[in-house]
């Protein structure tokens, strides 16, 4: 077992946890943060994405210890004092979700996309998700949440 | 009341889905998110051989490793009868194997441990013997004479045949050719490929030892279904079987079979008496599961010299893999797929169908797809399209001069199906207008001819047949296929409705609460939908062949009318008004001439349940099961244009051109969200998405590096439009689009890549259109660069 103390959607999480252990699974089993899926155990469906320091990586193929000292943010983490963020509400506004399992890969991958480039063209939001799978939508509406949740962004005054 | 409020009109209104709050912030509720207390976790462990006789299985070393309670093997099963189980269409699979091993991914044995990474462990440390036998990959090797017989578990099957089926009438198709001036044939293979839905499948399996009761949250399309099956497998008895399907992630077909991780991991938890979970993993799901289409297809369409169609012949041999495994109608061994004549009016059609077994995968089901009319489509669409350049017609316009017109509905095919409303060429019309069809004929021309650019427009006009069905017709295991809905409306004029299908993304919970709204005038936002848990809702037979809306749905609407029914009664009462005198108005009567005097449909909720006429039984609700006196038969046309890159093969999307026709819309966002996934699924298949398997049966698609999905940045954007041709059978005039954009849209994604090489006198591309295939054709032609 090895110590850690990961901070999870801002609040620190210490834990002993056996060195294989994958972060989807402590985030899933020992947290139950449910809302990080797993689709694919190879990095390449994106569902389990989260944000390690604020950029999307894959859970489902980085160990948990690796995650030591630094901080995630899941999709539990994205709603603050309950007010949805924009992207959640583009997601529902848009139709860009159907089952809704690649969903919370697909917000974060687009929190960190936003964060790095408020106002991306329907090309580059396309190249930030392309990591991430969809069965359901075709992304056209996916696309359209991100553009819609970019505008709110923009025109929602800040403070 | 004086203010008129303004009426919703909720048939035909984009409401925003009631389901996305739940998963927007991750508080959804999918298979693998049930953890109970003092749950064991189960592994899988999988052939690595495709035929293969099993000597031995030594599994004391796993059964050593600390942690694992029990390894479940097939020889287990066998003293409990649990060895093999039927599939949905008649025939047996094994759930554990005993004798041998039939495909690569079949299952061997499990592992049962206190946690998911030692029940992997202990996999490592089974040892099996395996002799391995003579593999199989293909349904042609299948039927040569002498072939060794894959299924000898089998009394009475000699050879690797399962079933030959016909239909249409062989001499008046004969007579149809021995008239034609022009015979134009195709043959071409729809290659197996995989639903893969998000969501690998699983359950977890909770039998209680005090009560015996069993509790299995599962992965299901069809949970009634598979706790029938379920009772049949294991002899339980039924009540004391509840499925569960909670959040699904997309199933697309995948999840309508049972499969041997759901039985083995119930009969652990019966054994050991406590809970098991059992997740498959990506692998497992794409070598073992469902797969869909493996149609090696040929046919000839007879036409005079004016591109009149005269008469159809197909022959189709099926590659069912190891158990005919299709969750199919009984009386239909190779589903719809007699519906190859589409939409075109012929007198004569004749349809062989043959069905084999192979060491693959068993499955044939349904990917996005209403039994096999997937396959049909996109015959008859490349076959029309060959036809048109072998007899120098535009495709257009052959399709046009041989469409069933919109006044010979209802139309009986040559193979039996009443088609019951359709109007195509008005969509077609659509479809080139929207598209540009004139201008982009001269455009391809010019580019060809002036800068050697390959442009290519590929056209479909396909038609559906969905929403089974007629119990005269349909039956699962001799289940009938009707469903059901329950609706109960609470005194505060609150309402649950209970359904028999199930959604897998579709968004059941808001499309069946607008048609209670429709017909009630109850808000969706007051409605909660209830669906997938068997104690909870009523018999049906699940959501897959876009069935929901023309069964379920047309049950909502009529259940809903027969609770209007009953509150006309009740504000008779209220209104002390005689009930033929009230007009019913949105979500109230009111008394004839006297619009002020009325009573809402909440109002008459509260009296339904303080303050009845002398008599009336108390509450407002009541339960429909729907028996469909007809299919539906949406229908659509299709225009795609791709330039082909001829330094490389590979072929870029342009433009998708969608003009669907489902009848009545209920929510056209939900119906526009479902088309644009079709079509990127039907572009998956025409581009990408394979299952293949080299000559020893080893899966060459087994993850998702090797089995490609379609991202954003390759998923080209979709112009949708609409005609709106209502269903005359169903309630509220729908006809279930799920599924019509996979049908439609492959044939036009292939067509176009054939159009823009149509002049040198290529006539086919097999699927998938990879850029490799597309490149030697450019060489073999002479027009690489």
């Amino acid at each position: 077992m090895t110590q850690i103390s990961v901070t999870v959607n801002g609040t620190s999480r210490p834990a002993d946890v056996e060195p294989r252990l994958l972060l989807v699974h402590f985030l899933r089993g020992k947290l139950a943060l449910t809302g990080t899926h797993i689709g694919c155990d190879t990095t390449s469906c994106g569902a389990c994405t989260v944000l390690l320091d604020g950029t999307p990586i894959k859970s489902c193929t980085f160990l948990t210890v690796q995650a030591d000292g630094r901080e995630i943010t899941t999709v539990e983490g994205l709603a603050q004092n309950g007010a949805l963020h924009p992207l959640q509400e583009g997601f529902k506004e848009e139709h860009g979700l159907q089952c809704g399992f690649c969903t919370p890969g697909m917000l974060l991958v687009s929190k960190a996309l936003l964060e790095a480039n408020p106002s991306p063209s329907e090309e580059e939001i396309r190249w930030a998700l392309s990591g991430n799978i969809c069965r359901c939508t075709g992304y056209v509406n996916i696309v359209k949440a991100v553009q819609w949740a970019a505008k709110k962004i923009e025109t929602t005054p800040v403070g | 009341m004086a203010v008129q409020e303004e009426k919703p009109g909720w048939l035909g209104k984009s409401v925003r889905r009631i389901e996305d709050d739940r998963f927007i912030v991750g508080r959804g509720n999918y298979v693998d998110d049930v953890v109970l207390p003092g749950m064991l976790h189960m592994a899988v462990l999988r052939s690595p051989v495709a035929h293969a006789k099993i000597n031995s299985i030594d599994t004391s070393r796993a059964e050593a490793l600390e942690g694992v309670v029990a390894v479940v093997t097939g020889e287990l099963l066998a003293q409990h009868n649990l060895a093999w189980m039927p599939t949905l269409s008649g025939d047996t699979q094994a759930v554990l194997a005993t004798d041998k091993v039939r495909m690569q991914g079949q299952e061997v044995a499990c592992v049962i441990a206190e946690d998911a990474y030692i029940a992997h462990d202990a996999l490592e440390l089974i040892e099996v013997d395996y002799e391995q036998l003579p593999v199989i990959t293909t349904p042609q090797a299948a039927l040569e004479p002498g072939a060794p017989v894959i299924r000898d578990d089998k009394e009475g099957q000699t050879d690797n045949r399962i079933y030959h089926w016909e239909a249409g009438d062989e001499q008046a198709t004969e007579q149809a050719f021995a008239q034609a001036d022009r015979v134009v044939s195709l043959a071409t293979h729809y290659p197996r490929c995989h639903p893969a839905p998000l969501e690998c499948c699983g359950c977890v399996a909770d039998v209680n030892p005090a009560t015996g009761k069993a509790t299995i949250w599962m992965t299901s399309q069809a949970p009634h279904v598979h706790r029938t099956v379920f009772a049949l497998v294991a002899g339980l008895p039924e009540q004391n079987i509840q499925i569960i399907s909670p959040d699904i992630g997309g199933g697309f077909g995948n999840k309508v079979p049972v499969y041997p991780g759901y039985v083995v991991a119930t009969a652990a938890s019966l054994l050991i008496g406590r809970p098991v979970k059992w997740i498959e993993d990506r692998t497992g799901n794409l070598i073992s599961t469902g797969f869909a289409r493996d149609f090696h297809m040929e046919g000839e369409l007879a036409l005079t010299d004016e591109g009149k169609m005269l008469g159809l012949r197909v022959r189709m041999l099926s590659d069912q893999g190891y158990a005919y495994a299709d969750a199919q109608p009984s009386k239909f061994k190779a589903g719809l797929f007699h519906i190859v004549g589409g939409s075109y009016d012929l007198a004569a059609t004749h349809v062989v169908t043959d069905g084999a077994y192979t060491n693959k995968a068993p499955g044939g089901v349904a990917y996005r797809c209403s039994f096999r009319v997937t396959e049909a489509s996109f015959f008859i669409e490349r076959l029309v399209q060959t036809a048109a350049y072998e007899l120098g017609i535009d495709p257009a316009e052959l399709r046009r001069r041989n469409f069933i017109r919109a006044d010979q509905f209802p139309y009986t095919s040559a193979t039996g199906f009443i088609y019951d409303s359709g109007n195509y060429e008005p969509a077609l019309d659509l479809a080139l207008e929207k598209v540009g069809y004139d201008e982009l004929r001269a455009e391809q021309k010019r580019l060809r001819e002036e800068e050697g650019r390959l442009i290519g427009i590929g056209l479909a006009s396909f038609t559906e047949v969905v929403g089974a069905g007629p119990s005269k017709n349909f039956d699962i295991l001799g289940l009938k296929m009707f469903d059901s809905a329950e609706l109960r409306v609470h005194p505060t004029g609150k309402a649950i409705l209970k359904l028999g299908v199930k959604t897998q993304g579709q968004g059941h919970e808001t499309t069946f609460a607008q048609i209670v709204a429709h017909e009630l005038g109850i808000p969706p936002q007051d409605i909660l939908v209830q669906h997938g848990d068997t104690d909870n809702t009523p018999y049906g037979l699940g959501t897959y062949a876009s069935r929901s809306t023309p069964t379920a749905g047309a049950a909502t609407a009529v259940v809903a009318r027969k609770l209007r029914d009953k509150a006309r009664e009740i504000a008779a009462h209220l209104l002390e008004a005689s009930p033929e005198d009230l007009e019913w108005d949105w979500n109230r009567f009111y008394v004839k001439g006297s619009p002020d005097q009325s009573k809402t449909i909440q109002e008459i909720a509260f009296a339904a349940y303080t303050d009845l006429p002398e008599g009336m039984e108390h509450g407002l609700e009541g339960v429909n099961y729907y028996d469909p006196p007809n299919m539906t038969y949406p229908f659509g046309s299709y225009a795609v244009v791709v330039e082909i890159d001829r330094g490389t093969g590979k072929w870029e999307v342009r433009r998708v051109v969608a003009v669907d026709d489902c009848g009545v819309r209920i929510n056209p966002m939900i119906v526009e969200g479902q088309i644009m996934g079709g079509l990127t699924e039907g572009y998956a298949m025409a581009a990408m998405e394979l299952i293949t398997f080299d000559e020893d049966g080893n899966c060459l698609g087994s993850n998702f590096v090797d089995y490609l999905l379609p991202s954003s940045w390759e998923t080209p954007n979709f112009e949708l439009h609409e005609t709106v041709t209502p269903s005359p059978h169903h309630p509220i005039g729908a006809k279930g689009v799920g599924e019509s954009a996979t049908v439609g849209s492959p044939a036009a994604f292939v067509n176009a890549v054939v159009d823009a090489l149509a002049h040198v006198g290529v006539r086919n591309f097999e699927m998938p259109v990879t850029p490799d295939k597309v490149w030697e054709k450019l060489v073999e032609v002479g027009l690489a660069e």
